[in-house]
């Protein structure tokens, strides 16, 4: 029997696991990386557009700062998010930025003088100061007031990954590669770390640990076509899940990009409308003003993911083998711009449609590509009924996206919730309460079961194929709960699952007998995994009978405040039951800085709780109050939601920005 | 393809071997499968091991052509098998894992673990002893054109193509390779790193560093991202023997 101690353990290695290994380790504490690949290799390196963070550098981000950013977020989120963890992470991503800027990112600069950019399909110049020359400058991107998403060119996730992992070489911090977590340790309501299967070798392995941080990324690919990596496969949220004791939050927020090129479902980033690109017809014809006169290609991801799809309805998509699509037109930004700021989407477009996007539309509709959805955490990150077991970035539901996230907010949202996560972890594991006194009959007990899991897998005869239970699985997501979702579809979707489910207790790996390094087993276990996971999102889908954000019913129009204004919580207490338990937890309107409103797209069908009036009411008059009195923003902002205490002391502090040195 | 052709039957022949397995050998298979519009290496692998072999090793992440994981010998040349369309190859395709790097199962590699050492060994991370980061206020500024050059070195995606395409590696297997040189390249460039070009010599003033290089040139030819890795050495070089000279 292999047990490695360590006090921190953590899964995955992308940038929210990383950003939690260099924290920890600089508070003192021994910590482990396990992740299923080479850590540069982790899906925050396909990250191209940018990072949100309000610096408010460049001439369009003038007047940018905390609040609005803040705004945008809530907004985009559809009023979903938690808005603490939000102004928590507003706070703290200029932070985090600048301390990527200080560990290598070569973050793309403000250039002096005259640019012309293309705006609404028009040329215009812009001119930046003199006294911005050389700060970080940032581009437009949906559902954001104010040009804040900073980029290096269209690889920004490939520079910070590629920069926090060579600072976790600098740390000495220990990755063990190709180790996967398929189980945690636990006992009496505590997490003491996590049984890991070598994918080289085959070994399991113990890791026992004070604190285990789950940071495993998104689980697109439940659904047949994402925009994710393949081995985003939701097996961390599947783990919390199978202890039966951690619980997931809002898994039925799923976000579909709109541009992914067809048919393989690979992204061209938000940067492209950012930068000017325009969305077309079958006819050429530009239709998005027509729907969102205000924000038109720019509006935030899920309208325009949803206003494609009607548009594709009204049979004015483009016929194609592979089913519908519409084009996404770059053409008008110049072979100039395309080949220094998207690069990265003129080398997917000539490598895999074989197109040169400088001259020729690009074939594209929306596909799955964001997870909103995750295990519950408190603010701190930390499960919120599973001691010791912590949770970030992607994987994770803190909750700063609610249903919707914005482009540029989640590669922010890793290093953000990274840095404060290791912070809170720091602290528990200095606590004594954070000793670990588990039996080493218990460590056995995980380890002997997770044997025998392996063994009937490999073993059993007359069972089904992974495979095909697989692909059926994401075929059922990707029809029955895709952008717009139904009553019908949704309980159809999570029948077949369950009968999925209860076939894949019966998965035989065929052939492929291996104990070693052996795909076909892998794909076994990881099956029986994500059927749990699609159970939750579609589940969750059927009972919520409103539409927030992503989560779009045609049968139920109107974002219910009254009723609905609430978290979907999921849990699997008893190995046996084959559909998670499910339960809610209140979004409290009394303490919000920014009660419920109109988002702005389409007409307002909000259905509005009582408490909003009343709140709203307050929030104003202690605005009035306030700003008569000559109080500045940070103190209307206190009075309205504390949060600074929140944070780790170190990161308390307010931002500077040029403004706030030239005024 | 047009939609009346018949679509090809590719014949894609994959050297095999289960170093788990005491009675394996290295040997070829041959896979049969038909092409389909816009058919990539990736979309064929997945084939083979969903409907053929389901114990047919091989890696890929992003399958985007992004994160560097599913570099192999196609046709004997290093490349990224994601991004490689079917169509621009013919009937017979051969595969195999990319040399040099320790072998996992057929055409998977631990080219990760090779990686992290050069990392390790070149140091590649920022160096500054002074550096009092506070990140409350501006970040230091940086002329835009130099960000540019220094993310044109960092756009490396430690994928091993050019390893596996170097002359000098086979005979020097210290050799830091066209990956490390770039790498040092990149963090000389970089401002922020305070190493002195004394450091930079310690690190690759010699034959498993810059001087080692024999120019084959292979590297920069099957680079997926294009990186100007021969320019980049013979700079490393002319820099690296002024400070041997001066030392
Ligand atoms: C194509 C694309 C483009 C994007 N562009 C942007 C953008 O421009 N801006 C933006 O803000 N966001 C963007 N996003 C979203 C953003 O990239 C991700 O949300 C974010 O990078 C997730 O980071 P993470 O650290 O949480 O997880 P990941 O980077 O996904 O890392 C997960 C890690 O967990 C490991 N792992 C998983 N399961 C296990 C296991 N069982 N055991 C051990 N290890 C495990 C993996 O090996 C990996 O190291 C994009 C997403 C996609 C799909």
């Amino acid at each position: 029997m292999k047990i490695i101690y360590t006090d921190v353990l953590i899964i995955g290695g992308g940038l929210a696991g990383l950003r939690v290994a260099t924290g920890v380790k600089d508070r003192g504490h021994d910590t482990i990386v396990l992740t299923l690949i080479p850590p540069k290799r982790s899906h925050s390196s396909a990250a191209q557009g940018g990072m949100q963070a309000s610096l408010a550098n460049c001439a369009m981000g003038e007047g940018d700062n905390e609040d609005v950013h803040f705004l945008d977020t809530i907004k985009g989120s559809d009023w979903g998010a938690d808005q603490e963890v939000a102004r928590m992470f507003t706070h703290c991503a200029p932070k985090a930025i600048r301390e990527l800027a200080a560990w290598g990112v070569p973050w793309s600069r403000v250039a002096r003088g005259d640019h012309t950019v293309i705006i609404n399909a028009k040329k215009e110049t812009i001119t930046e100061k003199d006294e911005a020359h050389g700060l970080i400058t940032a581009r437009d991107f949906g559902g954001t007031k104010k040009w804040r998403t900073c980029y290096t060119s269209d690889g920004t996730g490939h520079s910070m990954l590629y920069a926090m992992d060579n600072k976790a070489h600098e740390k000495n911090i220990e990755i063990h590669e190709r180790l996967e977590a398929i189980a945690l340790i636990h006992e009496n309501g505590r997490c003491y770390g996590a049984i890991a299967r070598n994918l080289m070798n085959g070994e399991l392995v113990a890791y026992v640990a004070k604190a285990t941080t789950i940071a495993t990324g998104g689980y697109g690919r439940i659904y047949s076509v994402s925009t994710n990596a393949i081995i985003c496969q939701g097996i961390g949220q599947a783990i919390a899940l199978e202890t039966g004791v951690a619980t997931l939050g809002n898994m039925e927020a799923i976000q579909f990009h709109p541009t992914a090129i067809v048919p393989v479902g690979i992204l061209t980033t938000e940067g492209c409308r950012g930068d000017g690109g325009l969305l077309l017809d079958k006819d050429g014809y530009r239709f998005m003003p027509d729907y969102e006169p205000d924000k038109k290609e720019l509006a935030s991801r899920d309208v325009v993911s949803r206003r494609m799809t009607e548009h594709m309805r009204k049979g004015k998509g483009v016929s194609s083998r592979y089913g519908d699509h519409l084009w996404l037109d770059i053409t008008i930004l110049g072979r100039k711009h395309i080949e220094k700021n998207l690069r990265e989407v003129k080398e997917i477009c000539e490598n895999f449609l074989g197109i040169d996007p400088a001259e020729e539309w690009i074939p594209v509709r929306p596909t799955q590509h964001y997870s909103m959805g995750g295990i519950r955490t408190t603010y701190q990150g930390e499960s919120q009924t599973l001691k010791g077991l912590y949770s970030c970035g992607e994987a994770a539901c803190w909750d700063m996206h609610g249903f919707n996230r914005l482009g540029g907010n989640s590669v922010s949202e890793t290093v953000v919730a990274g840095m404060l996560v290791a912070e809170y972890i720091s602290d528990f594991c200095d606590k004594a309460e954070s000793s670990v006194n588990v039996q080493s009959a218990t460590i056995e007990k995980f380890l002997k079961r997770e044997k025998e899991k392996i063994e009937a897998l490999l073993t059993k005869k007359n069972g089904e194929d992974a495979y095909v239970l697989r692909r059926a699985m994401e075929k059922i997501m990707m029809e029955k709960v895709g952008i717009f979702r139904n009553g019908d579809d949704l309980q159809e979707a999570v029948t077949e699952l369950e009968e999925l489910y209860i076939r894949s207790k019966n998965i035989e790996v065929f052939r492929s007998k291996s104990r070693a390094a052996n795909p076909a087993l892998v794909n076994a276990y990881r099956t029986q995994k994500m059927l749990k996971v699609a159970l939750t999102v579609a589940y969750g889908a059927l009972l919520r009978t409103e539409s927030r954000g992503a989560h779009s019913r045609e049968d139920y129009p109107e974002r219910d405040d009254a009723n609905w204004l609430k978290r979907t919580i999921t849990a699997w207490p008893d190995e046996n039951q084959t559909l998670p338990t499910v339960s809610y937890e209140d979004i409290p309107i009394s303490n919000m800085e920014l009660p419920p409103g109109f988002r702005g797209y389409g007409k307002d069908l909000t259905i509005h709780h009582p408490e909003t009036k009343v709140r709203q009411q307050m929030v104003d008059l202690i605005k009035e109050k306030l700003e008569k009195e000559g109080a500045s923003r940070h103190e209307v902002q206190n009075a309205l939601m504390p949060f600074l205490k929140k944070l780790p002391k170190k990161y308390q502090k307010f931002n500077e920005r040029l403004g706030d040195i030239h005024e | 393809m047009s939609e009346l052709e018949k679509p090809r039957i590719l014949k894609i022949h994959v050297l095999r071997f289960d170093p788990h397995n005491p009675n394996d050998f290295p040997h070829m298979e041959t896979f049969e499968v038909e092409e389909a519009d816009g058919m990539t290496l990736y979309i064929v692998l997945g084939e083979i091991r969903e409907h053929l072999d389901n114990s047919l090793k091989f890696d890929f992440v992003c399958r985007a052509g992004i994160c560097g994981s599913c570099a192999m010998l196609v046709n004997g040349r290093p490349t990224l098998a994601c991004r490689t369309l079917t169509k621009k190859l013919d009937e017979d395709i051969t595969l195999a894992p990319l040399p040099l790097f320790e072998l996992i199962g057929d055409l998977s590699i631990n080219s990760g673990a090779w990686m992290q050492g050069l990392n390790k060994r070149l140091e590649t991370w920022i160096h500054d002893k002074e550096q009092e980061l506070n990140i409350n206020k501006l970040e230091e500024r940086m002329e835009p054109e130099l960000a540019d050059e220094i993310y044109e070195l960092d756009r490396c995606i430690e994928c091993g193509c050019c390893v596996a395409g170097c002359g000098t590696i086979q005979m020097k297997p210290d050799f830091v390779g066209a990956v490390g040189l770039n790498k040092i390249a990149r963090y000389h460039l970089d401002p922020r790193d305070k190493r002195t070009d004394e450091e930079y010599y310690e690190l690759i003033g010699d034959e498993n560093g810059v001087f080692g290089c024999m120019t084959l040139l292979g590297c920069e030819d099957v680079c997926p991202k294009s990186l100007p890795l021969q320019s980049k050495i013979a700079y490393l070089r002319r820099m690296m023997l002024r400070t041997g000279l001066k030392g």
